[in-house]
């Protein structure tokens, strides 16, 4: 068998190549096996959500299905956008402004999902327990969060999670 | 045969305790095989790769295939439009299905010219039989599940049969459908057996394996193995020669996945099941065609299904139907001519069983249908007295080294 000065010879070649190929047909055969289990083209269709924000009057909390998912969709008066304001946002966990949080101050909108481990926090109703900051508390493992839903107390690591939306008219916005 | 030494000490270390590896080492690595095998001898790992690929995808269409009449011919469709990939998988498992059996049918074939049936093999024979009666029920139940027009009519005609049985007939077809009609309680239970199936059939495999390494793959030649001289190891020879064989396989499987995927199925089945229309030709899948031109072919209900069944059951039977010693049809003249013969029927039934009931269609199913049981009832048993078959040659190793690879010189080299 002919070979080279460091010892490889020409089957090492053939076997070194044919396991590649081997591994690369294999890669392939796996991708569209794995890639299955991801999102069909109807489920991403119905990724975004347009809500007509005109009935929801100051003071009001409402929630809509975004993905499968609650978002909070609350009015909020001027003492809790003044609360959320003056906040230090140097001392919070996960640090952002409530400017940064809103398109319009009045109009929070967040999914409604605790960043701990995937509950919806309470406070949507005039009944719930809203924590010790106002603005929502998650009953799984007791996390608190202001209005301006961003963490304060509890396991949660991070604020609720603003999801992307814009204003496509005055009242109706297109959340995803 | 040799205890393995394994390099790697955590291979020993498992094995030591539990020897996973010198079973895999005696049974895939040094089982010794004839090494006079031809191209016919890869159909039978081939078998048991596609059943694994149709395991796979069904596995994967099993997590988008909704199991109810309102949705699963949705459900279907959403696998093919939506679903990433889903008309890939989707094809790959039907064609497979189609595939299993023109590949299981080459392997039966292959047994039956070359002998591979008689002893000491008849329980390897028999787990296969099995094996096709399971892939025969799994392969109607997948077919139902799409729920189109062919699969709903495929699905009454198929039950319907059992109400052949006397007195207990009409109770077991209600208990097959769960109502009065095929309907979702049927579908329901379909998806669970054709869910179930396929494992079973994995068990039986694993049976098929246990009995064919008790003795070892029969040969062309059809004589036993007489010693070291005669056989080589399992792997690389013939790991490489199947790897070759399922490199072809898997080109042509391609070629049909992706340009042909539908030559093989019924345009009628993208038709949404309606109980209340009957397709105007209605059919089975091609690998049911003979049996279907058999079952056809016998103008009396009864008698009808009877003879179909009894086609099947037949090669269960078949060790002790041919009771002629010599196993390879190599060295039978007349058998060899018969073989063909047969084979050539079973197509004409395959054609024959896809055209409407009538005129030469007719006469040439009885015929057909004649042939086959004369073939195996009267042919076989009267051959084995009739024959005369070739001389043998005395060992596999002889027709290629000449008379001096004899058993008796090689008995000598060995010790």
């Amino acid at each position: 068998m002919a070979e080279t000065q460091d010892g490889a010879t020409r089957r090492d070649f053939i076997h070194v190549a044919s396991g590649t190929m081997g591994a690369v047909g294999a890669a392939c055969v796996a991708w569209p096996l794995i890639h299955q289990m991801n999102p069909a083209a109807d489920t991403l269709a119905l990724a975004s959500t347009e809500f007509d924000l005109s009935g929801v009057e100051e003071g009001m909390t409402v929630t809509i299905v975004w993905r499968g998912k609650p978002v909070f969709v609350r009015h909020r008066t001027a003492k809790e956008i003044e609360e959320a304001a003056a906040v230090d946002v140097n001392e919070l966990r996960d640090p952002q402004a409530d400017s940064d949080r809103t398109t319009k101050p009045a109009m929070l909108i967040l999914v409604g999902v605790c960043t701990h481990l995937g509950c919806v926090p309470l406070g949507q109703k005039a009944t719930d327990p809203r924590g010790d900051w106002g603005g929502w508390f998650c009953p799984c493992h007791g996390s608190h969060y202001d209005t301006s839903g961003r963490i304060r107390k509890g396991p949660a690591p991070a604020n609720l999670q603003v999801p992307p939306h814009e204003y496509i008219s005055d009242t109706v916005v297109r959340i995803g | 045969m040799s205890d393995p030494n394994f390099s790697n000490s955590v291979v020993r270390w498992i094995d030591h305790r539990l020897p996973v590896f010198t079973f895999m080492h005696h049974e895939m690595h040094e089982y010794p095989t004839p090494k006079n095998l031809n191209y016919w001898w890869n159909f039978g790992s081939l078998a048991g790769i596609v059943l694994v690929i149709l395991i796979v995808t069904g596995i994967v269409l099993a997590m988008h295939y909704t199991p109810h009449v309102d949705y699963a011919f949705q459900s279907v469709e959403r696998i093919m439009r939506d679903v990433n990939y889903g008309w890939l998988i989707r094809y790959i498992h039907a064609n497979g299905a189609s595939f299993f059996f023109i590949v299981v049918y080459i392997h039966i074939f292959r047994g039956m010219y070359y002998g591979s049936y008689k002893a000491p093999r008849e329980l390897l024979w028999i787990l296969g039989v099995v094996i096709l009666l399971l892939m025969m029920a799994t392969a109607f139940m997948g077919y139902v599940l799409p729920w189109g027009q062919m699969s709903f009519w495929g699905a009454t005609v198929i039950t319907n049969l059992f109400s052949v049985i006397p007195i207990v007939g009409d109770w077991i077809v209600t208990l097959l459908w769960g109502g009065f009609s095929v309907d979702n309680p049927t579908l329901n239970r379909f998806f669970s057996l054709h869910f179930l199936l396929p494992f079973v059939i994995v068990g039986v495999v694993v049976l098929h394996i246990v009995a064919l390494h008790r003795f070892g793959s029969n040969n062309p030649l059809g004589i036993d193995v007489r010693g070291k001289q005669d056989s080589i190891p399992f792997h690389p020879y013939y790991t490489i020669k199947d790897m070759f064989g399922l490199g072809v396989f898997l080109t042509i499987f391609a070629a049909v996945v992706f340009f042909l995927p539908n030559a093989m199925g019924h345009a009628d089945n993208y038709i949404p099941a309606n109980p209340l229309v009957t397709p105007a030709h209605i059919v089975p899948e091609w690998y049911f065609l003979p049996f279907y031109a058999i079952l056809r072919a016998i103008p009396d209900k009864l008698m009808g299904v009877l003879a179909m069944f009894a086609a099947i059951g037949v090669l269960f039977i078949l060790p002790w139907l041919d009771r002629s010693p010599i196993r390879s049809g190599t060295f039978r003249p007349l058998f060899k001519i018969f073989f063909w013969l047969l084979l050539a029927d079973c197509v004409m039934l395959t054609y024959l069983g896809g055209k409407p009931p009538e005129g030469v269609y007719v006469i040439l199913s009885r015929l057909g249908t004649l042939y086959y049981f004369f073939h195996f009832l009267i042919l076989l048993p009267g051959l084995s007295i009739f024959e005369t078959p070739k001389p043998l040659p005395r060992s596999i190793s002889q027709p290629v080294l000449g008379s001096g690879a004899g058993p008796v010189t090689a008995e000598k080299e060995n010790s």
